[in-house]
């Protein structure tokens, strides 16, 4: 039977495995001579360190962490990667190895299992687990984007307005450098 | 009368100058972009662009002339900020005056470049501003991101695409360093106001804690790079070299004197009291720049690369007076920008005027035998040169510029005098390469079938003759200048009760 000392086992667990991989990924991603699978690898490593968020509680940073960078930035990454036909298809091989599948395999069995074991664990565990995070318990009406939300719109509000700022240079900077040439 | 910044409008009024150059550059894009490329749509957005950085600069003097003051809070509103923008604003004008004719030149039609500048400079008087590493941060990027495109202006050379792209790149990796400074500077203080972290630094003892001191190391990394000390000027020569020559007048002196502003300003405010840390790491790249910059600046034979090394070295006098950390440190970094940045306009002018098409005629054997062909224009390159190297009379205000510098040095209470006698040593140096250019416009003989420089551009010679005048004026009567900057310096508010319980953050409420 499972009992609650299991859940700080799981969380030291869950810590280490996305530390590790956000580390090996970001290894791989220096080291990778394709630039599909440096792509690729940078994209793990940014759901690695998305989970490492949400185990903060810093749930929307997780969450925007997936959208943005894992997902909007990546994936215009991999457009300029396909436009410019840099992709060799015999490079990208780094998860078709034995020894990686092996690796793999491993990590999704101990983590399904982990899954499985909260899941058919007694109520009270669950409970521990499921527990309000601190940052939505302190965060009142706002919810969790409350404490991102707020300081972004009354002390930054500045530094928010210059982002504006920033982001219309760098489109001019785009514009002006894509043009057809005079 | 004194803005209270935590109130949205009086924020706003705070950084009003700031706000009309942005607005006046979002108005001249729509302008710009409005209609089919030409070269009088060019030069008209380069008018206005003046205009615009004109009507700037009369609320900056405004602003500096009524007095306004602020509370604590993420901007600072003070004569140093004023008098650095002057400096960027006199800078950003001269720009867009030599860009106006050397675009024409080039046909380089995209009226962008002007409303390019402005945006850097709206980023620049951010920066000057900035009492928050978050500002000082949005502040470096919005500058830099509008650089490295202007440095790419030119499509049709190879060299001003390779200096874009390096310039991008490593500008890119230097944010790295100066990001991951800051979040450590937070993560040891817990804030990222300026004034908040001084005093956290005092209240907690923090001054040992590890944290803060790789902070504080990788910030100085970062600010090294932008403003181009050794051995962070890898990036300098070959950009300097590819960007459009009036850009590269731009960065020799706007983009240095605003970093080294922000810079001045988040060392002395907050990290003061912690001299004892960075005053060798910093005396020590100071050295270095100096010998160093000098030693391979004799060995250039082009002279927009001659003048990349001499910014460089220039950095590293800048640096002596940010080491010295006193009043009369800030008085003389500001007096000394603003006779630098005279003496680079007046002798990027004269680079404009001798270059030839494509950025071709930049060796210095091309200025053999100037004196005899533009008499006007080998002498103001002179008296630059002499400027430059802070030579008495014949250089203007530049002699006064080093002079107050090693004033500062030597009266500052860490022990610069070493960093003093190596200044002038260094000076003497670089009398090498600055001399040597004289040497070559008036002592050799113009060479057989060199073909006279092209007739000067009207606001080419307006930029040239306002520079080199202003800096021969203020060399025989420097007083005005020096009194406007010895007022002029970093000025903490008044703490009251009400700024501290703004600014501070409950960070630590959440321990048990």
């Amino acid at each position: 039977m499972i009992t609650n000392e299991f859940y700080p086992l799981f969380y030291t667990f869950n810590f280490y495995v996305f530390a590790l991989l956000a580390l090996m990924s970001s290894l791989f991603f220096v080291t990778r001579k394709s630039p599909v699978s440096a792509a690729l690898w940078l994209v793990s490593t940014m759901f690695a360190l998305a989970v490492l968020y949400v185990m903060l509680d810093a749930e929307f940073i997780g969450i925007m962490q997936i959208l943005v960078y894992a997902g909007a930035i990546m994936v215009v990454f991999l457009f300029v990667v396909m436009l410019l036909n840099l992709g060799q298809p015999s490079e990208f091989s780094d998860i078709r190895k034995n020894g990686p599948r092996l690796v793999a395999g491993f990590l999704g069995i101990l983590l399904t299992a982990e899954l499985l074991t909260l899941a058919w664990s007694p109520l009270d565990a669950r409970l521990l687990v499921t527990t309000v995070p601190p940052s939505v318990a302190t965060a009142g009406a706002g919810g969790i984007i409350g404490p991102v939300a707020g300081p972004l719109f009354t002390e930054y509000l500045l530094a928010f307005e210059l982002t504006s700022v920033l982001l219309l240079v760098a489109i001019i900077g785009a514009v002006v450098l894509a043009k057809k040439r005079s | 009368m004194t803005f209270t910044l935590a109130v949205p409008a009086q924020l706003m009024q705070a950084l009003l100058p700031d706000l009309v150059l942005m607005g006046g550059a979002m108005v001249l894009m729509l302008m710009s972009a409005w209609g089919p490329e030409s070269a009088s749509r060019q030069r008209a957005v380069g008018l206005g662009s003046i205009g615009v950085l004109l009507v700037t600069l009369g609320f900056v003097i405004w602003y500096a002339t009524a007095g306004m003051t602020s509370t604590a809070g993420i901007i600072a509103v003070d004569s140093f900020r004023w008098t650095a923008d002057v400096i960027l604003l006199i800078a950003a004008i001269c720009t867009i005056g030599l860009s106006i004719e050397f675009n024409a030149r080039e046909s380089i039609h995209y009226a962008e470049s002007h409303v390019l500048v402005l945006f850097a400079t709206s980023g620049m008087m951010v920066l000057t501003a900035a009492r928050d590493l978050m500002i000082v941060f949005l502040g470096i990027e919005i500058m830099s991101l509008a650089v490295y495109v202007l440095v790419g202006m030119n499509r049709r050379s190879e060299r001003s695409a390779e200096g874009a792209l390096k310039y991008f790149l490593l500008g890119a990796f230097a944010t790295g360093f100066l990001l991951y400074g800051i979040a450590l500077i937070y993560g040891a203080t817990g804030t990222t106001n300026l004034l908040t972290i001084g005093q956290r630094i005092h209240d907690f003892h923090l001054t040992q804690n590890a944290m803060l001191l790789i902070g504080i190391a990788l910030l100085l990394i970062g600010f090294g790079f932008k403003v181009a000390v050794v051995p962070f000027h890898m990036w300098a020569p070959d950009v300097y070299e590819g960007a459009p020559t009036p850009i590269t007048a731009f960065m020799a002196s706007a983009v240095k004197a605003a970093a080294f502003a922000a810079f001045f300003r988040v060392w002395t405010e907050s990290f003061g009291q912690m001299h004892y840390a960075w005053i060798l790491p910093i005396w020590w790249l100071a050295a270095v720049t100096m010998i160093f910059g000098n030693a391979v600046g004799l060995a250039q034979r082009n002279v927009k690369r001659l003048l990349a090394y001499s910014s460089v070295v220039h950095s590293g006098y800048l640096l002596v007076a940010v080491a010295a950390g006193t009043l009369l440190g800030s008085s003389a970094f500001l007096f000394y920008l603003f006779a630098y940045t005279l003496a680079t306009f007046g002798s990027f002018a004269v680079v404009c005027a001798v270059s030839e098409p494509g950025d071709k005629k930049l060796g210095i054997s091309d200025y053999e035998g100037l004196w005899s062909v533009r008499p006007g224009l080998a002498v103001a390159m002179a008296a630059c040169m002499l400027a430059l190297l802070g030579f008495p009379v014949f250089g203007g205000v530049g002699f006064f510029g080093k002079w107050y510098v090693l004033q500062a040095a030597v009266t500052s209470p860490y022990q610069l005098v070493p960093l003093a006698v190596l200044l002038v040593l260094t000076s003497v140096v670089s009398a090498g390469y600055y001399l040597n250019v004289v040497r070559v416009m008036f002592m050799m003989p113009r060479p057989e079938g060199a073909t006279d420089p092209a007739p000067l551009g009207g606001m080419t010679k307006l930029v040239l003759v306002f520079s080199v005048v202003t800096m021969l004026i203020l060399g025989v009567f420097p007083g005005p200048l020096a009194n406007w900057t010895r007022n002029s310096r970093p000025t903490p508010p008044p703490a009251t009760a009400a700024d501290s319980a703004y600014m501070v953050r409950p960070i630590v409420a959440a321990t048990p």
